[in-house]
């Protein structure tokens, strides 16, 4: 597929904090790109410096293989981390305003449809909840009908219900043809969401891939869960790879061999009664690789 | 300049100020309460004191010699003031600054045939007449003379002042405070991030913060006039240009203000340390004639100060274009110094 939007080593540092260090990478036409990372990665200041908010100190932005110029503006539609609009706006005015500054518009209705605005178009847009505020945001990001969709946490503080929803929408964009770059915290949205995603951590991309394939790459076993409960004895002198989850009151197990792990465990008299088995996830891997320790 | 973009911005500023009540209220009662609270509190008798101007040829030497020679001129409760030009006396005597003026040099006196006080002064300078005095012509001598016009109060000496400060409240705070708060709560960013461009979105807060300062401005001024019915002399199309350009003057300086700020609380500091000192320095309140001359220097530096004193040209001493043409040209290179400045220093974020 042909690379739409190609950032390369892209640097940004705020006074001696370096954000950004030399990220690369293209985002193919047609596809959903993950940018993941704890917080202080570098994410946000990655997309605002593709969308032509926050300058790079060094390093290239091509669009169609052109340097993103002023144009790009009227190709890209944006969906910021927190956007505020001006009071006393209902949705429809909203949308009528951000249309107004652009020389190719989506039709409203059409718009109003698909992100599910009918039924308050004409409320202020300051009495909306989450979900339908994120909707509206969403609809004036796609107000220009872009060509590229950037995403910023677009479910950050939302509902699990409005969180499903949002995902419904961003498939539906991104079945549209449109290019989507995402960024989230949500490995479950990043799973369901992105054809490629790249890990982040201290400004640099630090392993990039479709979720598959990752996790194919990093991980090889399962996981076997147990209540604590259900170990008579120390978890830890069991001849398997054991973790305890003190506060959860868990043991994790992790397994390249279902089967013979099991034979332990029952050789051992340990009831098969709470036992769970899930494969290695997006957030396993997330963790492995940009560890536990509590960021900014 | 993209015409749909800026009308767009401008649209949605708007619909913001007319849909918020609250504000849109202060901005338009605040004035008007100030204008009527003074009103009421000047509204009563000043003290009674006779102001007679004596003019001459040295009118110094001539009213102490005249206070030798005629009574007139030691009756107690009169102040005499010497005055060394005749035609800004006589202007005084139309409009009830003085009571009465005398030229000892060519025998004349002036009363205003519309005021009391003239009447009553006329009435002593004859009744001040000592069978002697008749006799030597102390009185008779000199010749009646008068004129017309209509008293200044203080309240029509107040009123510019008060429609140019609630025109700088409005602008601002309608204008810095505004962009301050749009900038900390992302509207901005928001913006920024569509090709509106910063002139275009200046633009559009200057302009509609001017048709409102403009259109509340005049109400209040039509209003208070129905309650008060003050003074004005001079063209209503001059006071609008003074108005218009004094607006543009200050919601420039708003915006210079705001050009960087992200912190409301900093940006209420700096527009109250300038609004505070226009206020008591501008001559809202008071002339600053007789003022430490330093802080007269210092009040012109102020746009406030240059539409105060020029709408008090128009609607107090009916002043032309000429007679404002400096205050004008002043609040041009104010207005075109703090947009270019404003501009230039402006962000998005």
């Amino acid at each position: 597929m042909a690379v739409l939007l190609q950032a390369t080593h892209l640097i940004k540092r705020f006074g001696d904090v370096v954000a950004v260090n030399g990220v690369s990478f293209g985002l193919e036409a047609g596809t959903c790109f993950g940018l993941l990372g704890p917080n202080g990665a570098g994410k946000t200041t990655i997309i605002e410096m593709l969308e032509g908010i926050t300058l790079a100190d060094s390093g290239e932005i091509l669009y169609r293989n052109k340097p993103a110029g002023a144009d790009f503006r009227n190709d890209a539609g944006i969906m910021f981390q927190s956007t505020a609009l001006q009071d006393y706006m209902t949705v429809r005015e909203a949308l009528q305003m951000f249309g107004s500054f652009y020389p190719r518009t989506t039709p409203i209705d059409e718009l109003v449809d698909t992100c599910s605005l009918g039924e308050f178009l004409d409320r202020d847009s300051r009495k909306l909840s989450g979900g339908q505020r994120q909707r509206l945001l969403l609809a004036i990001a796609l107000i220009n009908n872009p060509q590229v969709v950037f995403l910023d946490e677009p479910t950050t503080g939302l509902d699990p219900q409005a969180r499903h929803n949002l995902w419904a929408l961003v498939k539906r964009i991104r079945a549209q043809g449109k290019t989507i770059l995402l960024t989230t915290h949500y490995m479950e949205e990043a799973y369901e969401l992105c054809d490629e995603i790249a890990i982040m951590d201290h400004g640099k991309i630090i392993t990039r891939g479709s979720p598959k394939t990752l996790l194919a790459e990093h991980f090889d076993e399962v996981i076997l869960q147990l209540p604590r409960t259900d170990i008579p004895g120390d978890p830890t002198e069991l001849p398997l790879p054991v973790t305890l989850h003190e506060e959860e009151e868990t043991v994790e197990i992790l397994s390249r061999d279902i089967n013979a792990t099991i034979r332990t465990l029952l050789d051992n008299d340990i009831s098969l009664a709470g036992l769970q088995i899930r494969p290695r996830t997006l957030e396993d891997l997330f963790l492995a690789l940009t560890g536990k320790g509590l960021r900014a | 300049m993209n015409w749909h973009r800026f009308l767009a911005v401008l649209k949605a500023r708007n619909r913001e100020f007319i849909r918020d009540r609250a504000a849109l209220g202060w901005n338009i009662i605040f004035p008007i309460f100030i204008v009527a609270g003074f009103a009421f509190a000047f509204s009563g008798k000043p003290m009674d004191l006779y102001k007679v101007g004596v003019y001459g040829t040295d009118s110094v030497q001539k009213l102490a010699e005249a206070e030798k020679t005629q009574p007139f001129f030691r009756t107690d409760y009169i102040r005499f003031i010497p005055v060394s030009e005749l035609a800004p006396a006589l202007t005084k005597v139309e409009r009830h600054q003085l009571d009465m003026l005398f030229d000892l040099d060519q025998h004349y006196y002036w009363i205003n045939r519309d005021s009391p006080k003239g009447y009553m002064l006329e009435r002593i300078l004859h009744g001040a007449d000592t069978p002697a005095d008749t006799a030597n012509h102390s009185t008779g001598d000199f010749q009646r003379q008068t004129v017309s016009g209509r008293e200044i109060r203080y309240v029509d000496w107040l009123i510019p002042g008060v429609l140019a400060m609630n025109m700088m409240f409005s602008a601002l705070f309608g204008v810095g405070y505004v962009i301050v708060r749009y900038r900390k709560s992302g509207v901005l960013k928001r913006l920024q991030a569509t090709p509106v461009t910063a002139f275009e979105f200046l633009t559009a807060q200057v302009v509609s913060r001017l048709w409102l300062i403009l259109a509340i401005t005049s109400g209040v001024y039509a209003g208070a006039n129905l309650f008060i019915d003050f003074s004005m002399f001079g063209s209503y199309v001059l006071l609008l240009l003074v108005f218009t350009l004094g607006a543009i003057s200050l919601i420039s300086l708003g915006l210079l203000v705001a050009a960087r700020i992200a912190s409301e609380e900093l940006a209420g500091g700096i527009l109250n340390v300038l609004s505070w000192p226009m206020m008591f320095l501008s001559g809202v309140w008071f002339s600053l004639e007789g003022a430490n001359p330093l802080i007269q220097q210092l009040a012109l530096l102020f746009p406030l100060t240059h539409i105060i004193d020029a709408s008090r040209a128009i609607m107090i001493d009916g002043a032309g274009l000429a007679g404002i043409s400096t205050q004008l040209l002043v609040l041009t290179l104010m207005s075109g110094v703090f947009l270019l400045l404003g501009a230039a220093l402006f962000r998005w974020k």
